[in-house]
This record gives C-alpha cells, structure tokens and sequence, in this order.
C-alpha cells in the first residue's frame, strides 16, 4: 500500500508541475464548453425570409406581418417571381423562401385549407429543416386564427410543443456531449502519455527492477487522472448548469456513477493505446484518430446516429461516449431513473469490463519484457 | 548470516526464436566484487542483465541473485538489487527530495528513514545544497552521482549498473569510480557493464561475451598477460575482432 501511495503521489506532482498537463486537464473543459455553448447554436433568431406572394390581398398581408414580427424570421424580401427566391438563398440574405398562391384569401373566406409552400435553403439541412418547422407551425397557427374568424366551423386545431427543452437549446445537447469528450480526452490521452513517457525517458525500466508490481504501475497511473476527470466532469456540469441554464433533473448519484464508470472506460483505453505505443507521439496520435475523432463524429455528439447510414448506426454502439451521452442526456434533461437508464449503463459496463480486462492483458507482458 | 556468491548463473540461456541471444553462460560473483560485464554491442549483456533483474525469464538454466532463484522468485531479487542505467533515470521534473521519497516509497522505506538516509548521501557528495532543486536543473554530472545514491537508497547487496558513464567526460567518469569502490567498500556487489576500457581496468575481475557466451572471465591482469596484451583495450579488440562488422 506503501508503494501504491508513493506512486500516485508522484504521479499528482508530476501533474501540478507541469502548466502544459494543468492547461490541458482543466483550462480545456472550460474552453470547450463555452465555444460549443455560444457559438455552435442551433437555435432559430431572425432568419430572413424571401417571399413570393402571388395573392397580393388583405389575408396574404396578414400573414406576412404575423410571420415579420415573429422572433424568428424577418421578411428579407418580397419577390415577383421563384428566380428571386433563389437570388436571396444565393446571397445568403434569406435562409427560407415561402410562396404564396394567389388563391390565398378567397380560398381561406371559402373555408378551404389554401396551399403554401415553404422553400428551404438545404445547403445548410439541418438549418433548413429546423426553419421549415417553425415556419409551419407559424403559419397553421395563422391560418387556425383566420379559419375562426372568416367561418364559424369548427376547425380541427393542432398545437405542438416541444417538451424537456422547449427553446431548442443547442447547448442541452452540447454538455452531456462535451463532458464525454473531455472524460475521454483527459483519461485516455493523459494516461496513454504519461505511461508512454516514461518509456520514452527511460524511467520505466527503473520502475520495472523495483518491487512494485504492474498492477501498482497501471493503477498508480490511473488513480489521478481518475480523480482529476471526475472533478472535470463536476466543472462541466456546474459550468452547464450556471451559465447555460442546463437542467439537471435527474439523480445526483446516478450522475456521479456515470461519470465515474465513463473515466474507467476511458482509462482502459488509455492503457490499451499505452501498450501499443513506444513514443508519446505514437500515443498521441492513436488517441487523436483512434478514440477523439470516431468520439465526435459517431457518439451522436454532433451528429444525430438516426441520420447515419446502417453500417454507421451499427457501429456507433461499440463507442462508449454513444451510451454515456445517452445516459447524461437522459439524466440531466429528461430527469430519467435507473429504470430508464439501466439499458445503457448495463452496455457501458459491459464495454468497460471487457476493455479493462483486454487492457490489463496487453499492458502486462508489454511493460515487462 | 548464511553466506551465498552474490549472483551464481549456471548454464543460464535465452533464446528469442531461433537466436540464441545468451547461450549457456556460468559465472560467479563474490560479495563485494565489482564485476565487469564487457561485450560488444549485441553480445548478449542486456539479454543476461535483464535476467538477472527479474526482467526476462532464462529459457534454460538459472541464475540465483542475492541467494533467490531469478525465475522463481523475481520479486525478492528486485527488493535485494539496485539498478542504474545510462539513461538518466530521474524524474527531471521532480526535486531531489521528492525523487528520493518516491523510490523509497516504491522499496517500502519510511518517510523519516528515506530522508535520514537522503541526508547522509547528500552531505558525502556535497549537495546537501540541492536538496530541493529540480533535478532537470542539475548538471550531468551531479544526476549521475544522484542516480548512483538513489540505486543505494534501499541499501541493496548488489547494484546492476548498465553503462552508467555514457557521455560523460573522464574526470566527472574517475569521480564516479569513487563512488563506486566506497560502495564496494561498504560490502555491496557491483555488477557494471561498460564500453570504456580504462574503466575495465578498474574492476576486480571482467568478463568479455563474444556472440552471447563468455569468452574470458579474470581479473584484469591476468587476462592481459594471458593475451599478452599491454591494455584491457587490446584484450577486447582480440576477443570481439571478427565478431563486429562495421
């Protein structure tokens, strides 16, 4: 026991000392979580939009005005023909375009559903896809409002909301998503390097004619960074909670556990890529292409797995970070129990396990000859 | 007291493949002997070094280090031996202190009891000054003369020095050697390899390997008059000529 302390405690020196290893362990998460929260934002604010209106009478007036005072759009333009339409998609002053018939008015006065149809700039198909959302929900509920005015029959109403974050927060997403990605970074990276350093300097072989045994060595390594990502993973959230209003209506504990098992993965994997790599170059890299990129583009992170291709969405489940921002999301912004949650956490215990055990497998025979 | 050679191998191989890197080698180390390990580069020293730290397993035959078999009891060799390579094996970004502690942590010492004996050390080499300096920001020739302390830290019978003074100049190399006869002095083996000749000339007895087994093992003079050779360099250059291609 004597042995393992002294280890560790070296190990926490060695990270207090170096600025670089402190930059990258805490002023990193702080970073990350504030570029992601401000600027990569989903959110619909004052869109312009190009319309086409063919109608020209009182009712298409109406509904062009309840579309410009909305928060969302503004009427960029007011075109004569489609070409116009375009015209504004490719000068990026409009980001939707919206046609309406001439028809408009006498169909609405005759009670019938007139038809509008709503041009999306799908350059950008997630931004299109969100604005032709909005658009028709503004325009049902305009043409509800009309319907009841114009003709006393009652008319079938639908209104829709948007539950557990109904702003359309980017950054709901964004923090369960970043705290997998820091985890996963300051785990696997920091230990596969700091092992990989200590080949490179030469140390290592000290440590190996000593009497201390893998097992201290491995877990000498992970016990710090262990330690170190859960207060990450407090940072992160707290940073969520206090200056994005991020909910957490889940259990505490439950959170707890799940960074906690998350680290562990992690950490397996830092090991693993520590036994197959003699530099700290190597390690970097593989950690680089191996874990953080497969992380971003197939966690669902930033990308929705539903939108993937079959072969994708396959083998989006064997990356952790897929079931620990399952588990976050799940947590802190639906407010889910162990009793909704068991599935992934049950997935991401399994995977820990097995990378635990093939880590220690590797690392051993690695370490010592 | 029972009393034991300090490193006994017998017949002790190790085959990678079909290579034969250590082929049968027997030799003796007496307590307090400063043994010299000599060979040409891929002679088979480090393949036999490193079993008998406790490091690699013989394929064949044993050795016993410190009186405890090297394959059957690795972790009780590795608690009785010191060990210091050529390269530098301290933690550059720790201080001297903390360096200290950490490997006494590892061999199970007391706090109280590493910096006693930290002190002592330091007070004979003359740095008591550095004590809390990092140790990157020591000269070569100080870390190596830290590094040597450190491999005595837990007061081992027998330290594996594995060309401890590669690049340094000869007189910080003549001071190290200082350090080396006071240890052997106080009882403790040493077992050192080495490419520096004059420096064969200062070990009790030396073995050459030639192609991973031991071609001559005596003391320095009596290997030099039996190859009748004015220096151990010219015994060297005879038995490993032929073997090198360049």
């Amino acid at each position: 026991m004597r042995q393992f302390l002294a280890f560790v405690k070296k190990e926490f020196r060695h990270i207090f000392r170096d600025r670089r290893t402190l930059l990258i362990l805490f002023g990193m998460p702080v970073a990350q979580v504030m570029i992601f929260g401000f600027a990569l934002n989903n959110e619909v604010e004052n869109a312009g939009v190009a319309i086409f209106d063919m109608s020209m009478d009182y009712e298409s007036t109406l509904l062009i005005n309840h579309i410009d005072v909305s928060s969302y759009f503004f009427v960029d333009r007011t075109c004569r023909n489609i070409e116009c339409i375009e015209d504004a998609f490719r000068t990026n002053t409009a980001r939707l375009g919206i046609v309406i018939p001439a028809d408009f008015g006498s169909k609405l006065w005759r009670g019938e559903n007139p038809a509008i149809k709503i041009i999306g700039d799908a350059s950008d198909p997630n931004q299109a896809q969100v604005l032709t959302t909005y658009a028709k929900a503004i325009i049902q509920s305009h043409l509800a409002e009309r319907a009841s005015v114009t003709i006393e029959l009652p008319i079938l109403r639908s209104t829709s909301r948007m539950v557990f974050n109904p702003e359309l927060k980017a950054v709901y997403m964004f923090v369960p998503g970043i705290m997998g990605f820091i985890l996963l970074l300051v785990s696997a990276m920091m230990t596969s390097l700091t092992i990989a350093r200590e080949k490179e300097l030469g140390t290592m072989e000290l440590l190996l004619v000593s009497p201390l045994r893998s097992a201290h060595i491995i877990f000498g390594k992970v016990a710090p960074y262990w330690l170190l990502s859960f207060v990450n993973a407090i940072i992160i959230v707290l940073l969520g909670i206090v200056v994005f209003d991020t909910p957490m209506n889940g259990s505490v504990v439950l959170l707890t556990m799940s960074c906690l098992l998350f680290s562990l993965t992690a950490l397996a994997l830092g090991i693993f890529i520590s036994a197959r790599s003699s530099s700290q170059m190597t390690a970097m890299l593989i950690s680089m292409m191996g874990l953080l990129l497969p992380t971003i583009l197939l966690s669902g992170f930033i990308f929705p797995i539903e939108n993937m291709p079959v072969v994708l969405q396959v083998v989006s489940n064997v990356i952790p970070a897929k079931w620990f921002i399952i588990l976050i999301k799940g947590l802190m912004i639906k407010g889910s129990g162990i009793n909704m949650l068991w599935k992934p956490f049950a997935i991401l215990l399994f995977i820990t396990v097995l990378l635990s055990i093939a880590a220690i497998r590797n690392v051993k025979p690695r370490l010592e000859s | 007291m029972k009393e034991h050679p300090a490193i006994s191998a017998n017949n002790l191989t190790r085959k990678f493949g079909s290579f034969i890197a250590t082929n049968a080698i027997s030799f003796e180390v007496k307590k307090g002997e400063i043994f010299g390990f000599l060979g040409a580069n891929g002679a088979g020293k480090t393949t036999a070094m490193r079993m008998l730290c406790g490091l690699l397993a013989p394929t064949s035959g044993s050795a016993t280090v410190a009186g405890y078999d090297v394959a059957s009891y690795p972790e009780k060799v590795k608690q009785h031996i010191g060990y210091m390579s050529q390269k530098f094996s301290l933690y550059e970004d720790l201080t001297v202190k903390e360096n200290f502690l950490f490997y006494g942590g590892v061999y199970g010492l007391r706090r109280k009891e590493i910096l006693l004996r930290l002190n002592d050390m330091l007070k004979r080499l003359d740095l008591v000054h550095a004590l809390n300096t990092r140790v990157g920001e020591l000269p070569l020739g100080w870390k190596q003369k830290l590094s040597f302390s450190l491999a005595m830290l837990h007061q081992p019978e027998i330290i594996f020095l594995d060309e401890p003074t590669g690049g340094v100049d000869p007189i910080t190399r003549r001071k190290f050697w200082d350090l080396i006869y006071e240890a052997a002095h106080q009882g403790v083996t040493i077992f050192v390899t080495t490419h520096y000749m004059d420096e064969a000339e200062y070990c009790d007895r030396v073995s050459i390997m030639v192609n991973g087994v031991i071609e001559a093992l005596d003391s320095p003079e009596n290997l030099r008059s039996k190859y009748q050779a004015e220096t151990m360099d010219a015994v060297f250059q005879e038995l490993a000529r032929g073997t090198i291609t360049l």
